[in-house]
């Protein structure tokens, strides 16, 4: 149905004038025998939002835990392919996994909020860093909990237990934990596919302002959440990427015609 | 083209789809009957053809209705969200056509009662011309045929050209003869509203495309020569 010139397959770049953050050239993931993702290749920018789109098993959280070494924790789990931030490798015997993860943090799809109080949450990884100064700790509290839009919800409560606030709150305080080590990007699997509609508004107008200062990868079953919070799209089908552009384009115009089945509803 | 997962989301596409062909089918008839009147001096045809417009207007809303319930409750995207659009748009421009076939009514009555002063060539030649375009245009919007789309584009000359070859045979008469004046500038806009029949095919056209290709040629100094 559509003509030739348009099928070709985007280019991994996808057309941004932001300079590229993560650069993944043929990535391959093996669980034991299965293959999860087969050479993807994707150039994410920086300051932007890129969301990772498709249906269960398709290989973006797979994608997504790559990016910050999670799948090293997986037995029998294989990567190969080359993956740098900023130039720099992320795969190889020198890099130290966590002082990855302090460039790379993470937002899981449900909150995890530690059983301590609000501040300690938030304090814990700078602490790990090696931060012991109270007043520096107090600001780089402050200052990410203002970050995550969750300041003046508890800046009353910061000794409380972080159990105690609302699904909403602890997604955002996870974000602020996740802030509070100074990452350059932000993961976020399924960050708000736990809350309500309210809860979930502001979690998005959260990552609007984060990409300021942030590069934001999220992976999203919400599709209309994909198109609302994101400027980049990548869909995965079958551990492929299949289309990966504008994410303007890919909702009203996409190229391929598997993502046109996947975002108008057609699941054969 | 796989079908939606949701069966009731593909059967109200369905269903737009349908009220768009249908009310097309009405406006295309109501210029048929229209000119009819005109040629044929039937002043009951044409009150008919007026009384018509009621049902044109009704598919206009109720099309609207329908499309604004699918952007609100199914937030469409891609093709379908290029549909319903495209439907939104297209229902506009039937519904002008039905008021340019009701103006074309207004004039039969009018000319009805006087004595012609040439014998109908021209403007059933145009309405047929017209016509052509709006069916062809429909057809190309059900069977999502850009190239067809493209053709009523093209076709648009046409019936510029025979509206103005009629201009300036009507300007002679009027020129000739000061007492035709009335008469011929009411063929005058016959032709005016049969000509604007075929902009407006031309708007369905052009949208069509848009909803096929994602990518709108409109407003365009030179058509693509292909899409």
């Amino acid at each position: 149905m559509l003509d030739p010139g348009l099928t070709r397959i985007h280019p991994p770049a996808a057309a941004t004038d932001a300079p590229i953050k993560i650069a993944v050239r043929d990535l391959v993931v093996h669980y034991g025998g299965t293959c999860a993702l087969e050479a993807v290749s994707l150039d994410i920018p920086a300051h932007r939002v890129t969301a990772l789109i498709g249906p269960s098993g398709c290989g973006k959280s797979t994608f997504l835990r790559c990016l910050n070494r999670m799948n090293d924790h997986i037995p029998g789990a294989r990567v190969t392919g080359q993956v740098t931030i900023d130039g720099d490798p992320i795969y190889g015997s020198e890099v130290d996994p966590v002082v990855l993860r302090r460039r790379v943090g993470m937002v899981f799809q449900k909150s995890n909020p530690f059983p301590k109080s609000v501040f300690d949450n938030v304090a814990f990884g700078p602490r790990v860093h090696g931060e012991r100064d109270s007043l520096c700790l107090r600001e780089i509290v402050e200052r990410t909990l203002r970050q995550a839009a969750l300041w003046d919800e508890v800046k009353d409560r910061l000794d409380r237990s972080a159990l105690e606030l609302s699904g909403g709150q602890q997604q955002r305080l996870c974000i602020a934990r996740a802030l509070a080590v100074e990452p350059e990007v932000v993961l976020m699997d399924e960050p708000a596919s736990a809350l309500d509609p309210i809860a979930t508004a502001k979690i998005e107008e959260l990552i609007h302002e984060l990409k300021n200062a942030y590069t934001i990868v999220i992976v999203t079953h919400n599709m209309q959440q994909a198109a609302r919070v994101s400027d980049l799209t990548a869909y995965f089908y079958l551990g492929r990427l299949v289309e990966f552009g504008p994410t303007e384009r890919l909702f009203t115009n996409p190229v391929r015609p598997e993502t046109e089945d996947y975002i108008t509803g057609r699941f054969g | 083209m796989p079908l939606h997962t949701d069966r009731a989301f593909e059967e109200q596409l369905g269903q737009l789809r349908t009220a768009v062909l249908e009310m097309g089918g009405l406006v295309e008839e109501q210029i048929g009957q229209a000119v009819r009147a005109l040629t044929q001096r039937d002043e009951a045809l044409a009150h008919a053809t007026i009384e018509r417009d009621h049902t044109v207007n009704r598919f206009d809303v109720e099309i609207d209705d329908l499309s604004l319930k699918l952007l609100a409750l199914r937030q469409p995207a891609a093709r379908d969200l290029r549909l319903i659009t495209t439907t939104l748009k297209i229902t506009t421009d039937l519904e002008r056509i039905g008021d340019m076939a009701t103006h074309i009514a207004e004039r039969a009555i009018e000319l009805a009662a006087e004595v012609p002063i040439k014998p109908y060539i021209d403007i059933p030649r145009m309405a047929d011309v017209a016509r052509d375009m709006l069916r062809r245009s429909l057809d190309a919007f059900v069977r999502e045929d850009t190239e067809l789309a493209l053709s009523v584009c093209l076709a648009d000359d046409t019936i510029d050209q025979l509206h103005e070859q009629l201009f300036r045979e009507l300007l002679s008469y009027m020129v000739e003869n000061p007492a035709t004046v009335s008469r011929a500038m009411r063929l005058l806009f016959v032709s005016k509203y049969l000509e604007r029949v075929g902009d407006h095919a031309t708007n369905i056209a052009e949208m069509v495309i848009f909803m096929v290709k994602g990518r709108s040629i409109r407003h365009m100094d030179k058509l693509p020569r292909e899409l």
